[in-house]
């Protein structure tokens, strides 16, 4: 299993009732998931969890096989370096550097992922090309691409160096449907080539076709919004 | 590639950034500046007198004594009688002496008795000698010649009638005796800007007509007769004395301390210069103090800009962190930032002294006569650089925690 949740719960620090419970919830190799749910219903706390960035209350989180609850902050975050690529749902690229620095960010704190790209210069330039970025993007300032070449060039920085695991937060919610459709195409291309694993969470039901597997929040996870 | 990013992030919010090190450059210029200007008032006060052995006077404080007869503040409380200067003057370890008389005044300058070998012996910043700019040295019994400041102060030229007032600050004029200016000096930066030289001869003759600090009533002796007169004069104020061979200086000054005919003072000019030094040098220290302040100041504007930054650079540390990037990242590049940004100022500040220096520094020594040496960067300016870059660090520590508990928080989705 490249991510594994058994009994998870989690709570807000400071809000009472304010809590979010994943009894099971099992991700294979190569599987793509899509987890629908509406806004509020838990998924970006959900995304932190498997991330690592807080830890749950209760339960277990593996990737990879590796249990992350028991690890130090410090290793977390090396953990999610190495085994996840993360795309968010706009805003993804630092805005002052090239799209090749973008690319490259990840490696930086990955020493294995790197370890697997051989010649970085060339693996920039073979996934742009996959991801159907224009010729020579690599030193452009990603200021200055549109919308829709921003989140392919996310992708791209999710890919590199192959990581069991790509995490998406409505990475499509920016594009239009023609767009989507096309931008999803891509992703799989890619991901199916290494059997990675992807799980994209969205509140846009339409994009289930694409997947293997479609989750509703609602049927996995509780989530108590509790007294404000 | 994590500073070259940083480095990055910073051209991206350049104006900000940019008026930070402005601030700071500016703050470490004016710093420096000061120390420059300080260690160069101390060392022109230092060459106010220079090539002169002893100063001579009647027994009162070096400090006084110096006063007096060099800066020309505050009067002697006596006089050195000419016998007693003759006595000095032939004694064998004196190469040369200068007498000063001082006590008449034009307006608010003083005017001072001498004789033409004080141009000669007369020396100032390691050894300049005094420069006419305009006109001669004095030649007849009533030529003047006037420092730079009184030439510009008051309009004077050369050729122009210049009435000597008894006394300082009187109402008394030695009308009847006027002068002419015969040459205006260059200007030094030593109190002899600010003074009218006439001979010694002329002190006396401007007093023939008088007695007792009173003029005598209906006597006017004709300037013909008074320039065919001996005129010798009765005491000098002080004078100014050079040996042949300076290991003499200490018997001469012992010597001349005790002199048993009159009570007298000779003192080291460098020593008493010290000794004033010490004195004024408490106003630089609060000068100094002040420039450091501003450089805090600036700091502090530093550190504010850092934390204005991170509400908008929220997103940027949570792409860090979905990276795998680990808080302490975070706060190491915030921490780098301010680093290039302080050591950025700080070596523009010091670029920008050099600047300026060159700029204004035949500026400020015609104007103030304060010679502001341009020399490679100095020890202490290297100091300087690294206490700012120090400082910078610790400033940003808070911003930077800021940054990290922000990026804790946070993880890799901005709550907003």
């Amino acid at each position: 299993m490249t991510l594994s949740l058994r009994d998870v719960q989690y709570q807000w620090p400071g809000r009472s009732g304010f809590s979010l419970s994943v009894p099971e919830l099992d991700v294979a190799k190569g599987e793509t998931v899509l987890l629908l749910g509406e806004s509020g219903s838990g998924k970006s706390t959900l995304l932190s969890l498997i991330c690592g960035t807080i830890l749950p209350n209760h339960g277990t989180i593996s990737i990879d096989g590796i249990n992350i609850n028991r690890m130090s902050g410090g290793k977390r975050d090396q953990l999610r370096a190495e085994a996840i690529g993360v795309i968010f749902q706009q805003f993804n690229l630092l805005p002052f550097g090239t799209v090749r620095d973008n690319i490259l960010l990840p490696l930086h704190f990955a020493p294995k992922r790197r370890e697997r790209v051989r010649t970085l210069k060339a693996e920039v330039e073979k996934l742009c090309a996959a991801l159907d970025l224009p010729k020579g993007i690599e030193k452009t300032k990603a200021n200055t691409l549109s919308v829709g070449q921003q989140q392919r060039v996310a992708v791209a920085r999710a890919l590199i160096g192959h990581p069991p695991l790509v995490l998406a937060d409505e990475p499509t919610s920016a594009l239009d449907a023609a767009t989507q459709t096309s931008f999803l195409k891509l992703l799989f291309d890619q991901t199916a080539s290494h059997d990675t694993s992807v799980v994209m969470v969205s509140h846009d039901p339409r994009l289930g076709d694409h997947f293997d597997r479609v989750i509703q929040m609602k049927d996995i996870a509780s989530f108590e919004r509790g007294l404000i | 590639m994590i500073l070259r990013l940083a480095i990055a992030s910073l051209f991206a919010r350049a104006v900000t950034v940019g008026m930070t090190i402005l601030a700071i450059a500016l703050s470490v210029a004016l710093f420096l500046g000061v120390e420059k200007v300080r260690a160069g008032a101390k060392a022109s006060f230092a060459d106010t007198i220079s090539g002169t052995d002893l100063i001579v006077g009647a027994r009162s404080g070096s400090v006084q004594l110096l006063l007096y007869s060099v800066f020309r503040i505050g009067s002697a409380t006596n006089n050195v009688t000419w016998e007693s200067y003759q006595d000095i003057a032939n004694r064998p370890e004196v190469d040369w002496i200068v007498p000063i008389s001082l006590g008449d005044s034009h307006r608010q300058f003083r005017v001072m008795g001498t004789t033409t070998a004080f141009f000669d012996h007369y020396k100032y910043r390691q050894g300049r000698s005094l420069q006419i700019t305009d006109g001669a040295v004095i030649s007849d019994l009533f030529d003047a010649v006037i420092g730079a400041d009184v030439a510009k102060t008051l309009n004077y030229d050369v050729g122009d009638p210049i009435i000597v007032a008894h006394g300082i600050a009187s109402f008394t004029d030695h009308k009847d005796q006027p002068f002419r200016i015969s040459g205006v000096l260059d200007k030094t930066g030593t109190p002899v800007d600010r003074t009218i030289i006439v001979s010694l001869r002329a002190i006396e003759a401007i007093h023939v007509d008088w007695k007792g600090g009173g003029k005598k009533p209906g006597q006017s002796t004709p300037a013909e007769t008074l320039r065919v007169m001996p005129l010798d004069p009765q005491a000098v104020t002080a004078a100014l004395v050079g040996v042949k061979n300076p290991l003499q200086t200490f018997t001469l000054q012992r010597a001349i301390n005790e002199y048993p005919r009159e009570p007298l003072l000779a003192v080291l000019p460098g020593v008493a210069l010290q000794e004033l030094w010490s004195i004024v040098g408490l106003a630089e220290t609060a000068l100094l103090a002040v420039s450091v302040m501003v450089v805090v100041t600036a700091l502090i504007g530093m550190m504010a800009t850092l934390f204005a930054s991170l509400s908008e650079r929220r997103r940027e540390m949570a792409i860090f962190r979905a990276m795998g990037a680990r808080p302490t990242t975070i706060f190491g590049l915030l921490l780098i930032e301010a680093i290039v940004m302080a050591t950025l100022g700080a070596l523009i500040g010091v670029a920008l002294l050099y600047l300026i220096l060159m700029i204004a520094q035949p500026f400020v020594d015609a104007s103030f006569g304060l010679w502001l040496p341009i020399t490679a960067p100095s020890a202490q300016e290297v100091w300087v650089v690294l206490a700012v870059i120090i400082a910078s660090i610790i400033v940003s520590l808070i911003p930077a925690i800021r940054a990290y508990r922000i990026s804790v928080a946070d993880g890799m989705l901005v709550q907003t």
